[in-house]
């Protein structure tokens, strides 16, 4: 599959980009990519209702082939069923869906033939082995039993669970449990996997070799949808995010084009021995260009953070402990939203 | 991916292979690994009736008035010890497992994300559901057989009228358990509506022994018709009439319960 980041046209001559056809536009004399910015995923003012509560509420989303596409927020943000509308096992209550340039409302089958999802909450046949999970999901697909028997064995490969294949699923480790469920969502070659959270209740060496497991579907190309409440997560995985509030969209971008949007370099983080942070709001006054007030510290948002600390010491406050960090997407989200990410 | 190159092909025609078979594979798949102790319950359950009530409680039958309509008790019952298994097994495999794949293991998340259906998900199951009511009325039938309560070569037609009777009520329990939040509700369904039907809609004596007010709400069950249908073909005493009546009305509450439990699984998975 052509590998397109969003807004490139038809690429300059010469070379030939990989997967351009050895069409010419006869007007500019350049190669033409074949339609590769035509957009996987297509939502126009896309919104989920649940009686009274509206989840999604109105955002627009594309999604193109080989990008790796984060939506970001807390829980309750509405990505999850954003996710399930993409998934066409939830119908959108207003606006437009388009998904592999076609209607989930009419073409639900057809498209989830196509895709590969991981849902947040495991669905694994925990009674069957790690191998017969794959080999029934693959026939759901209609594959034929040969099929799905070899893909199972690279699958299984590919998610380091050979030597587990024939144990049953109900006692493997949540982190095999996922990296199983993530290789029963590619048993059907899908160009789009869906991945609704998907190191959520991992520990940190368990996620860390679920991420390297994604990041190697990301460079073969596959397009990768996540959901994701981690920013570490979102920073690893994405190309391009957008940040999730209330059911909107409040941002949208590459991580590091919204950290150098929407926050300074760098970050000093101030503790005090006190219960209410924002009485140090007037000490630190013109040492930052943003200040924050969390209940435990303050983030001063600053270009340099070690000058900073030189001044805080200059003007004899003495925190309990002080440290200057890089910007992340949490402070990004902190200053859209006025909130922390992970509460 | 290594194994891209088939794919694509298989991807845009979903439809080679029919949902409802892949759904009843899976369970098929399941129940290998069960299947020597289910297969044994479903069948000694059934036996132990027949051997308690058919030649213990019976022989008191028989003795104090010559049997029930000129049979011997055991063999009155057999027929309707049949029946009511054909409910047992198929209301057990529509029931928990039903509550299961929609809150505990969530296996029909997993199968709706795939290019299946509701309508998929619960034929492929009533699929399984119906091997698993004829096998283990086929050898409930074999030993009643060896034990001399078979009396006509019908009976084969018997085992066809069982099984339909296990799916109708498997689909209508399908379309109740896909309600639930959890198995409190099954609870009430077994001990208000399975064990009542099993006990007094003609299995192990004739309705007629009801009260008056009851009788009606015996005609309402699809199991006394599925009993009396059984008893007659099994006896050898079967019209064509009364028999494809009663067939009739059983296929008509599994043609309800089929189409409720489709609707039923649609509402609760797609919202």
């Amino acid at each position: 599959m052509p590998r397109a980041g969003p807004g490139d046209g038809p690429a300059r001559v010469p070379p030939r980009p990989p997967g351009a056809k050895e069409w010419v536009d006869v007007g500019t004399g350049e190669y033409l990519l074949p339609v590769p910015d035509a957009p996987l995923i297509l939502a126009r003012g896309l919104v989920k209702r649940f009686g009274d509560f509206v989840a999604v509420d109105g955002i627009d989303v594309e999604v193109r082939p080989g990008e790796s596409f984060g939506f970001l927020g807390p829980n309750g943000a509405g990505k999850s069923s954003t996710m399930r509308m993409i998934g066409c096992v939830s119908p959108p209550s207003g606006g437009t869906l388009q998904v592999l340039g076609m209607d989930p409302a009419t073409d639900g089958p057809r498209i989830r033939a196509r895709l590969g999802v991981v849902p947040q909450r495991d669905s694994l046949d925990e009674e069957l082995t790690v191998e017969e999970n794959l080999w029934v999901y693959g026939r759901y697909f209609g594959l034929p039993r040969h099929v799905v028997r070899e893909r199972a064995r690279s699958l299984l490969e590919f998610a380091q669970l050979t030597d587990r294949a024939d144990s049953v699923v109900e006692p493997l480790s949540g982190g095999m449990k996922r990296r199983l469920t993530i290789a029963r969502g590619l048993v059907n070659d899908p160009e789009i996997l869906l991945l609704d959270e998907p190191t959520t209740g991992l520990d940190p060496q368990a996620r860390h070799v679920l991420w390297d497991r994604l990041f190697r579907l990301k460079r073969e190309g596959v397009t990768l949808v996540l959901t994701t409440h981690y920013m570490d997560e979102a920073e690893q995985l994405c190309d391009r995010l957008v940040v999730m509030d209330h059911g909107r969209i409040v941002a949208e971008g590459s991580p590091r084009e919204l950290i150098d949007r929407y926050s300074t370099r760098e970050v000093l983080e101030l503790r005090f021995d006190t219960d209410d942070h924002s009485r140090y709001l007037a000490d630190v006054d013109g040492v930052a260009e943003r200040v924050e007030v969390l209940a435990d510290r303050l983030l001063l948002y600053v270009r340099d953070g070690e000058s900073a600390h030189g001044e805080i010491v200059r003007r004899g406050l003495e925190p309990m402990s002080s440290l200057w960090r890089r910007s992340t997407l949490e402070d990004v989200f902190l200053h859209l939203t006025g909130r922390s990410l992970v509460d | 991916m290594a194994t891209t190159t088939t794919a694509t092909a298989a991807g845009t025609a979903p439809a080679a292979v029919p949902g409802w078979r892949v759904v009843a594979e899976h369970w098929l798949r399941k129940y290998r690994r069960v299947w020597f102790g289910s297969a044994i319950s479903s069948f000694l359950a059934p036996l132990l009736y027949l051997a308690g009530m058919g030649f213990g409680l019976g022989m008191l039958v028989d003795r104090s008035s010559g049997g029930v309509g000129g049979v011997p008790y055991v063999a009155f019952i057999a027929p309707g010890v049949l029946a009511a298994t054909a409910m047992q097994v198929g209301v057990g495999e529509t029931s928990f497992s039903v509550i299961g794949g929609i809150k505990w293991d969530r296996m029909y998340h997993a199968m709706l994300a795939t290019p299946l259906g509701p309508g998929d998900v619960v034929a492929g199951q009533l699929a399984f559901v119906a091997f698993r009511v004829l096998t283990s009325c086929t050898v409930f039938l074999v030993v009643a057989a060896l034990l001399g309560t078979v009396r006509s070569p019908w009976a084969l037609a018997a085992l066809a009228v069982a099984t339909l009777c296990g799916l109708a009520c498997a689909a209508c329990s399908y379309a109740f358990s896909a309600r639930l939040d959890n198995d409190r509700g099954l609870t009430l369904m077994f001990r208000f509506v399975i064990t009542p039907m099993m006990l007094f809609a003609g299995t192990f004596f004739p309705i007629e022994q009801l009260p008056g007010w009851l009788q009606p709400v015996a005609w309402v069950t699809p199991l006394w018709h599925a009993v009396d249908a059984c008893r007659a073909l099994v006896l050898g005493t079967a019209t064509p009439g009364p028999v494809l009546g009663h067939v009739a009305y059983v296929a008509a509450w599994l043609v309800a319960g089929w189409w409720l439990a489709v609707r039923t699984l649609r509402r609760r998975m797609v919202v």
